[in-house]
């Protein structure tokens, strides 16, 4: 449940709060996102598979982000940075998709 | 983390207050904040805010390339607007449209005429000069070529012909009837003239003054009638006399093949 308010907390805040995105982290914030709700998937999965670890969870999610960041900076620097961050939302939607579908079986058996 | 298998889902949803679980609960608080932010960026920057560098800069020289394209396209139109503006033909066609306006204007009776010709000037002590003789009169100029013609009466003989205040005037176009007054004279066009009559004649004075006075012509038809017929070639008459010019109810001008 915690985990749970914790999100709705931060979805709150960012509702109320109206941050606007400073530009150098523009590029990065989708792609660290959506390696996020990667790492929040595996995690979910992993807690119904009875095999979720905190410890993981912590470190998956911000390497995750890190990772994904990263590889979007270094195609910027290699003037591939477009293609780049399409390969890796494709890769991590493919990996959201999985994980969703092992969620699904083990929630609805099918 | 030895929980029995067979619930997860209610461990996942049993509060559990641990110091690793709020790390989690932070991880997934900035997740939902950084997720709001984005939205809401992409949103309200519309489309360009979510484009890459190389994307902006692309769009930027699609849109400069179009800048430079519509830029042409307005230096071209305004040096068409220019020359169509100052063009010769323009002026040629408008200063020869105004001259036609003023040949048909002169034929038309809508404005004065000047030029040499004749003045006729005809009395009728015995009033037997109708219509008729006037008529004759006009049908007889107009065969030696009268240009413009208007016709006054009474005309005081006593001053000379150039500075005469005569009665009423009127311009003699193409559809001018004549018809005798009620009270003796003639009415032109709805204008009563009263002798003596006198014909104001644009044309070529010489030879108007040989038709009217060829035998048995005017100047004979008039002296027949006990009036007097004087014939005075100028080298300036002024037709002054005008007319409104009324706007055909059914006639239309048809297409000519030339047009």
């Amino acid at each position: 449940m915690i985990p749970a308010f914790g999100l709705v907390l931060g979805v709150v805040l960012g509702l109320v709060l109206e941050p606007t995105v400073p530009a150098a982290l523009q590029p990065y914030l989708p792609i660290a996102v959506v390696a996020a709700l990667d790492a929040v998937f595996g995690a979910v999965r992993a807690q119904l598979e009875g095999i979720f670890d905190d410890r993981v969870f912590v470190v998956s999610f911000v390497s995750n982000v890190l990772v994904a960041a990263l590889v979007v900076f270094l195609g910027d620097q290699l003037g591939v940075g477009g293609q780049l961050s399409t390969g890796v939302v494709v890769v991590l939607g493919i990996r959201i998709f999985s994980n969703a579908a092992a969620i699904r079986r083990r929630l609805f058996h099918a | 983390m030895n929980a029995p298998m067979s619930s997860p889902l209610r461990r996942l949803l049993t509060p559990r207050l641990r110091r690793v679980d709020l790390a989690v609960a932070a991880l997934l608080a900035v997740l939902g904040f950084a997720a709001v932010v984005q939205v809401r960026s992409t949103q309200e920057g519309g489309p360009l805010a979510a484009a890459r560098q190389e994307d902006l800069v692309q769009i930027l020289d699609e849109l400069s390339n179009r800048n430079d394209r519509l830029r042409a396209e307005v230096s071209a139109l305004n040096q068409a607007r220019a020359e169509l503006g100052a063009g010769g033909d323009r002026t040629a066609a408008l200063a020869e449209a105004r001259r036609r306006t003023q040949l048909l204007g002169v034929l038309a009776g809508t404005v004065p005429a000047t030029g040499p010709g004749l003045l006729l000037t005809i009395t009728d002590p015995e009033e037997r000069i109708g219509p008729e003789v006037l008529l004759d009169a006009l049908e007889e100029l107009r065969a030696a070529g009268a240009e413009a013609v208007q016709l006054e009466g009474p005309v005081d003989l006593s001053v000379e012909p150039s500075q005469a205040a005569a009665g009423a005037q009127v311009r003699v176009v193409a559809s001018t009837a004549l018809v005798e007054g009620e009270e003796g004279g003639v009415v032109v066009d709805g204008v009563a003239l009263f002798p003596p009559y006198r014909f104001v004649v644009v044309g070529d004075s010489s030879t108007l003054a040989s038709a009217v006075g060829i035998p048995g012509g005017v100047v004979d038809n008039v002296e027949q009638r006990g009036g007097s017929a004087l014939v005075e070639q100028q080298g300036e008459v002024r037709v002054g006399a005008l007319r409104v010019l009324k706007a055909p109810r059914y006639a239309r001008p048809a297409p000519q093949p030339g047009d």
